[in-house]
Formats: C-alpha cells, sequence, structure tokens
C-alpha cells in the first residue's frame, strides 16, 4: 500500500514561517524513551523543535513551513517503535492549563503571606505573654498589614469573583461567607492595629485564603490529570478514512472530511462518517448504533453511519453532513428533549452552604446586639461579632468535601474510571438501580470465538494464524486466539470468500463452507460462523459476542450492594434473554429504540428511583443523558461518550462496581466530614460569643480542623 | 529593638525574592513535566556526542 496520508489537518501555524503539531505518543515506558524520539524527531529535515512531556505523553514538533509533510513525523516515531497519534488540543483543555496556572500563582502569593505573618503573629503571641512593647507590636501589626492586604486582594480573586457571581445570581455559595469573613476579618484588624490594640487576625485570613487555595488547586490538578489522559485516548481511537482526490485515494484523518467528500471503506473498517452508499455492495454490522448485532446488507443508495462495520465488500461513501438521516436526527431530537428535561442536582457543598451561611451570619448579629443590651461598647461588640464570624469562617466546611473528591477521583482513575463531570462522584453514590445496555456493554465490543473448547487446539491455532492475513471482522476476532504466532507466508486472500495458503505442503482453507467445501454447518444459535480446511481436518468455528469475563460478578456484587438492575437493548430479543438467564437479571427488554428507553428511564425517575445508565451505543446516548448518572466503556460512539458522567477503559465491567463503591464511601465521607465541620463549630462558637477568642486560638481551631477533614478524606482511597 | 526596623523588611524581601524565582520558574514552564524532568537529568546524552 503506497497510500499517501495526510496530516495538514494537524498542523496549525506556531509563529515565523513555522508550523506546529501535537502528538500523543504509545509505547512510553522509560526515561530513555525521551531522547530516543527527540533525536529520531530531531534528524528529520526542518526541525526546529521536538520535546517530549512524559508527564502527558505528548509530544511538540515544530518545523519550518514547507520543510516537510507532518506523516513523516509519524512514520519516524512508527520506525523506532512508537505510534503517534497527532491531536488538536481541546480549547476546554487550554483553558484549564490556563487557570491551573493562574491558581498556582494565587497558591504561591497566599503561601509567602501566610508563612511571612504567622512569623510576626507568633513573635505578637510569644511577646504577649512576655514583655513586648506595644510599640514593636504595632510595627509587627502594621507589617502584617502590609503583607496581608495585597496578598488577600490579589490571591482572594478567585473567592470574590466566585462570590460576586452567585450574588448577582440571588443565590449564595459556599464563597459568599468565605469572603464575608476575610473582608471582615481584614477590615477589623486594620482598625484594631490603628488603635494599637494586641490582637490583629491577619494571619487567619490569609491562612484560611492558602488551605482553601491548596484544596482548589489539588482539585483542578486532579482534573487535568484525567482531562490529559482523556485527550490522549481520544487520539489514540481518532479514526482515519480513505478520501477520493481526483482519482487517488489519500488518508486522512475522520475530522478532515467535509460534506460531498467521497470515502473508500474497505472490508472490517468501519464507516468514517454518515453518508450515501454510491457504489458497491456489503454487509455491515451496526451494533455501536442500534445495538442489533445481526448483520444489514447495504447496496447504491443505502443509509450508513459513522461507526458501522463493514463485513464483505469494499463500499464507496457519499459523505453527508453530520446529523442527517432520520436515526440520527431522532437521537438530537431526544438528546435535545432529555438536556431539557435534566433538573439540575444541588450538589452536597452549595447545600451545606445554604445552610451554614445565614445561621453563621444571623449568630454573629445576634452576638453584636447581645453584647450590647448587655452593656458593652459597640467597638467591643463588633469585634466579638467579628471574631464569631472568623473561628467559624468555613475552612473545614469548604475543604470538606473537595478534599474527598480529589481523593475518590484519583482512586476511580486507577481503577479505570475517568470522570467527565465534577459532580459525577456524589450522583454515583444516590444511584439505586442500574440500566445495562447488552451490546458493548454487558458483552464485549469485539465478537470473539465461543467453541474454542470444541475444536481441536493445533487446528484452531492454525486457523488463527492464518486469519492474521485476513482483515474480514470474522476472521479478525478468530485471530485473537492466535498466540503470538506471525501469519503464514503467501497467503492469499479471495474478497468475501476466505483466504488460503500451503501450510506443510497442503492447502488450508479459511472462510465460507462453500470456498472450504463444506454443505452442512450445525449452526450454533446467533453466531456467525467460519471454517478452516486442513489436509483431513476441518473445524466449524463459531464467533459471536460474548459476554465481557467478570460480567457475571459484577452483576452479582452490584445486586449485593442492594442496587436494582435492568437491561434495555436495541437487539432481538432471542440474544438478549440468555444473557439476562446468566447474569440472573430478571428484568429485562429487547427491540428498544432510543424514544423506548428515555420512556422507561422517566418511568423509574417518576417512582423516585435514581437511574445509573451503562451504555456504549449511539442509540443509548439520549438515555445516558436523561439519567440521574451515566457511564460509558471506552469504545462507545463519541456523541455518546460526550453524554456520560464518567467513561470506564479495558475488557473488564469491574471499573462499574468500582466506581459505585468508590463513590458511595466518598460520599458517606463528604457527610462525615461535614458533620465534623458543624461539631468543630458547635464547640467554638460558643467560646467566641462570651469574647474569649484570641488571634492564637483561631489559629490553632482552623488548622486543626482543616487538618482533620483531610486526613479523613484520606481515606477515601483505601481499598473495600 | 532598632534592629528590627531593618531585620524585619530585610526577612520579607528575601521571602520576596523566593516569591518571584518560583513565578519566574513557573512561568517558563519547568512545571509542566514534573516527570520528565526527573528523568532527563540522568540523560548522557551530551556526553555521547563529545566521543
Amino acid at each position: 500500500m503506497t497510500e499517501a496520508l495526510d496530516l495538514s489537518l494537524y498542523a496549525k501555524p506556531a509563529g515565523a514561517g513555522t508550523l506546529g503539531m501535537d502528538l500523543a505518543v504509545e509505547g512510553v515506558s522509560c526515561g530513555a524513551c525521551i531522547n530516543r524520539i527527540e533525536n529520531a524527531v530531531k534528524k528529520l529535515p526542518g526541525i526546529t523543535e521536538a520535546r517530549l512531556n512524559f508527564t502527558n505523553r505528548r509530544l511538540h514538533v515544530a518545523w519550518a513551513d514547507g520543510a516537510l509533510k507532518p506523516a513523516q513525523i509519524v512514520t519516524a516515531l512508527e520506525k523506532i517503535g512508537y505510534r503517534g497519534h497527532p491531536f488538536v488540543p481541546l480549547r476546554a483543555e487550554e483553558e484549564e492549563a490556563a487557570e491551573a496556572r493562574r491558581l498556582t500563582r494565587y497558591l504561591a502569593v497566599a503561601g509567602f503571606a501566610a508563612m511571612n505573618i504567622m512569623l510576626l503573629s507568633v513573635s505578637v503571641w510569644s511577646g504577649n505573654a512576655t514583655d513586648i512593647t506595644p510599640e514593636t507590636r504595632d510595627f509587627f501589626h502594621w507589617a502584617s498589614a502590609l503583607i496581608a492586604l495585597p496578598a488577600a486582594a490579589y490571591a482572594g480573586q478567585p473567592f470574590f469573583r466566585s462570590a460576586w457571581r452567585a450574588l448577582k445570581a440571588h443565590t449564595t455559595n459556599m464563597d459568599v461567607p468565605i469572603t464575608i469573613g476575610v473582608a471582615l476579618a481584614l477590615a477589623m484588624s486594620l482598625v484594631e492595629t490603628a488603635h494599637h490594640a494586641a490582637h490583629a487576625y491577619f494571619d487567619s485570613a490569609i491562612m484560611l485564603l492558602f488551605f482553601l487555595l491548596i484544596g482548589r488547586t489539588l482539585d483542578h490538578a486532579m482534573r487535568r490529570k484525567t482531562r490529559a489522559v482523556a485527550g490522549n485516548l481520544a487520539a489514540v481511537k481518532a479514526d482515519t478514512a480513505h478520501r477520493f482526490a481526483g482519482g487517488e485515494l489519500v488518508t486522512v484523518p475522520v475530522a478532515a472530511l467535509r460534506p460531498g467528500d467521497r470515502v473508500l471503506v474497505k472490508p472490517g473498517e468501519r464507516t468514517p462518517a454518515d453518508g450515501k452508499v454510491v457504489g458497491g455492495t456489503s454487509e455491515i454490522d451496526e451494533s455501536v448504533i442500534t445495538g442489533e448485532t445481526a448483520r444489514r446488507a447495504v447496496a447504491a443508495g443505502a443509509q450508513v453511519y459513522a461507526g458501522s462495520l463493514n463485513f464483505h465488500g469494499a463500499l464507496t461513501v457519499n459523505v453527508s453532513a453530520a446529523g442527517q438521516g432520520t436515526l440520527i436526527d431522532e437521537i438530537e431530537r431526544l438528546l435535545d428533549k432529555a438536556a431539557g428535561a435534566k433538573s439540575r442536582v444541588m450538589r452536597l457543598a452549595d447545600r451545606a452552604s445554604r445552610v451554614y451561611a445565614p445561621v453563621v451570619h444571623a449568630t454573629a448579629a445576634l452576638t453584636a446586639i447581645g453584647w450590647l443590651i448587655a452593656g458593652a461598647s459597640l467597638h467591643d461588640a463588633l469585634v466579638t461579632a467579628i471574631a464569631v464570624l472568623i473561628i467559624t469562617c468555613p475552612c473545614a466546611l469548604a475543604l470538606a468535601i473537595p478534599a474527598v473528591q480529589v481523593v475518590a477521583s484519583g482512586a476511580l482513575f486507577r481503577a479505570g474510571v475517568i470522570l467527565n463531570a465534577g459532580d459525577a462522584i456524589e450522583r454515583l453514590a444516590e444511584a439505586d438501580t442500574v440500566v445495562f445496555d447488552k451490546t458493548g456493554t454487558l458483552t464485549l465490543p469485539e465478537p470473539r470465538v465461543i467453541n474454542a473448547a470444541a475444536i481441536a487446539s493445533d487446528l484452531l491455532q492454525m486457523a488463527a494464524r492464518l486469519a492474521l492475513s485476513s482483515r474480514h471482522p470474522l476472521a479478525v476476532a478468530l485471530s485473537r486466539e492466535a498466540s503470538g504466532a506471525a501469519p503464514f507466508e503467501g497467503a492469499i486472500e479471495e474478497p468475501g470468500q476466505g483466504v488460503r495458503a500451503v501450510i506443510g505442503g497442503t492447502e488450508a482453507r479459511l472462510g465460507s463452507p462453500a470456498f472450504c467445501g463444506v454443505d452442512d454447518v450445525t449452526p450454533v444459535a446467533d453466531a456467525s460462523h467460519i471454517i478452516f480446511r486442513h489436509a483431513g481436518g476441518v473445524a466449524e468455528i463459531a464467533i459471536a459476542q460474548i459476554l465481557r469475563p467478570d460480567a457475571v460478578e459484577v452483576v452479582n456484587g452490584l445486586r449485593a450492594l442492594g442496587l436494582h438492575l435492568a437491561i434495555l437493548s436495541g437487539d432481538r430479543c432471542a440474544v438478549v434473554e440468555p444473557v439476562a438467564d446468566k447474569l440472573g437479571i430478571t428484568y429485562w427488554q429487547g427491540k428498544v429504540t432510543p424514544a423506548d428507553k428515555i420512556a422507561f428511564i422517566d418511568a423509574l425517575k417518576a417512582q423516585g428511583r435514581r437511574v445509573l445508565m451503562v451504555g456504549d451505543g449511539l442509540n443509548d446516548a439520549p438515555a445516558l443523558a436523561a439519567a440521574h448518572v451515566s457511564l460509558s466503556p471506552i469504545s462507545a460512539a463519541d456523541l455518546t461518550q460526550a453524554q456520560a458522567d464518567a467513561v470506564f477503559l479495558g475488557d473488564r465491567l469491574q471499573p462499574v462496581l468500582d466506581a459505585v463503591v468508590t463513590a458511595r464511601r466518598a460520599r458517606r465521607l463528604m457527610t462525615e466530614n461535614l458533620w465534623f465541620a458543624a461539631l468543630y463549630n458547635a464547640v467554638a462558637v460558643p467560646v467566641a460569643i462570651v469574647g474569649l477568642i484570641t488571634p492564637l486560638i483561631a489559629a490553632l481551631a482552623m488548622s486543626g480542623s482543616s487538618i482533620s477533614v483531610t486526613l479523613n478524606a484520606l481515606r477515601a482511597r483505601m481499598r473495600p | 529593638m532598632n534592629v528590627l526596623v531593618y531585620l524585619v523588611p530585610m526577612a520579607l524581601g528575601l521571602g520576596l525574592a523566593g516569591l518571584f524565582a518560583f513565578l519566574w520558574a513557573l512561568r517558563s514552564g519547568q512545571y509542566s513535566d514534573v516527570d520528565g524532568a526527573a528523568l532527563r537529568v540522568l540523560s548522557d546524552d551530551d556526553i555521547e556526542r563529545e566521543c
């Protein structure tokens, strides 16, 4: 094959007559890879920059415009054993990188200020206990003010902005009490310093910002890490298409296809885009789109959808605009409806702050009024009231949830679950019903040999090796049984019939019964058959979709957690029933349309159930959007993955169980942390109301409560 | 206690120097690939080129 590869879509201007491209690189495993990759790429003509980021396994290359074709870089990587997948960085990912840098700068400034102010504050505290002169104390307080005010104005921005946004929208969030607390503490300390008072709370205000920024920065770093891995997976998954360009075939990334392009879909390949067949006949497997495992015959004039697997013949497809065709239209319409009907789930943190803020502010106001009635001066009453605000300042409360979130999403990441939505953990924990799709979700996305035990193993190995020479989907499934052997030399593929090769002096054939000269096949239900014949031996190999290897245990595990289970499949009832029986799931439906799936989920919702939908097909996308929370395997259709709250990796179903277990534990820890913060306030607030709080006690209480909340959050990473 | 009048600003100045050094390192991308930096330092690439 000498088909040209055109990757110019990914090359972007990188200033001063150079082009740049980013690639996700597979196979980077050790430090030595860095030099091998960079040196190999730098040897190409015109390269001005090649830098591998080992943390996220990405290579950035820049070259003088016109000096080389981007495809040469991929070829150079392939020669030394790495696979490079070019991609265009998502706008969202770039924005997050900028936000992360901003947060780190805020954190650095707050950290610097907190440390220096604490240095001065500790001197004042120990001086107050011994013999500090009022002049020295004032000097220290003014120095603290000089650091604290600009530092708070700079590092407090994320909180002030978020609080302002919430207030403008006539709601409240955790940042509102934080902003009020910081502002009042600083203002009060400034006034007290001007009056040569013994106590100032500059350290409390800055320490609060510092602790909260640590939580936010970690939360953000975890999100960026998972986002980068998800981006790499998407780059690896991105397919290419063979486009006709003036009588020649050019391989282009799928993203470069435009409506009106003509593409060739070879046997064994997936249709790169939606479109209409204009030439060729074949059978296609649309299980990724409809869940139906039976193949559909297509000829000129038939509508095909992106992701259909082509079986026998080469098809020429005229690409149509995305979202054309009846099925896609229907799914788009249902998606819009589901998104509109989705009730905004209030996050735990917002619920807590909605209770917390009014209670605390009312307590502070009552304290001031109480002291005034008791005969204290206005100054003393206000100072005590602000001390109440400072001591309740929601450090532990604001850290309670993000700290668990960081640890739990890290644990999920290691279990192979990548979160798309920030509040997915809370919603996963609330799920009480799991609705599975069958094809590609409970079953493996690719078919496998199901009667391997019934075939002589040497015959099966030979057949699998011969299958390596064919791209037919059944042969690809069979070739998975080959244990690391190379294909036979001189194997010839007869399009639409099978492959043959001479093995040990006799001809071996693999393919349709007619091709192999076999008349009667004993059919295995719902399986496709492929025959292998060599010398006297004949093997009838049955290939079908099989359950994920751990599906039974995982389903039992979910049932043990008290979850209700159901299967909704677009496939025929005859195929769904055995799967449901094997898993012991009594509620199942076959031949379900996307609209039926939504209706089913809505009915469950009406009963007060919270549904976790697990699905991969295009037909599942609206149901995923309608469900309380949703999961998709990484093999799912792109549109479907975009709707899922989390994506899981690998051939096993275990991540689904892990996700539920981890989310439930995380949710429990979040609630525990909130109660802990409430308990801490219940002890500290009365002390503040009677006016016994000093800056030293405030500092100790704040660090103590924050550290214990964080330590408790670390329990989220323990295995059950 | 007159010594404090110049010692405290000096301490602050040193702290600020550290802060600006960190911000500079952040801006110049030294924190964008922390795992890679740990491995690059072990590479003998430059020595190989000499012989």
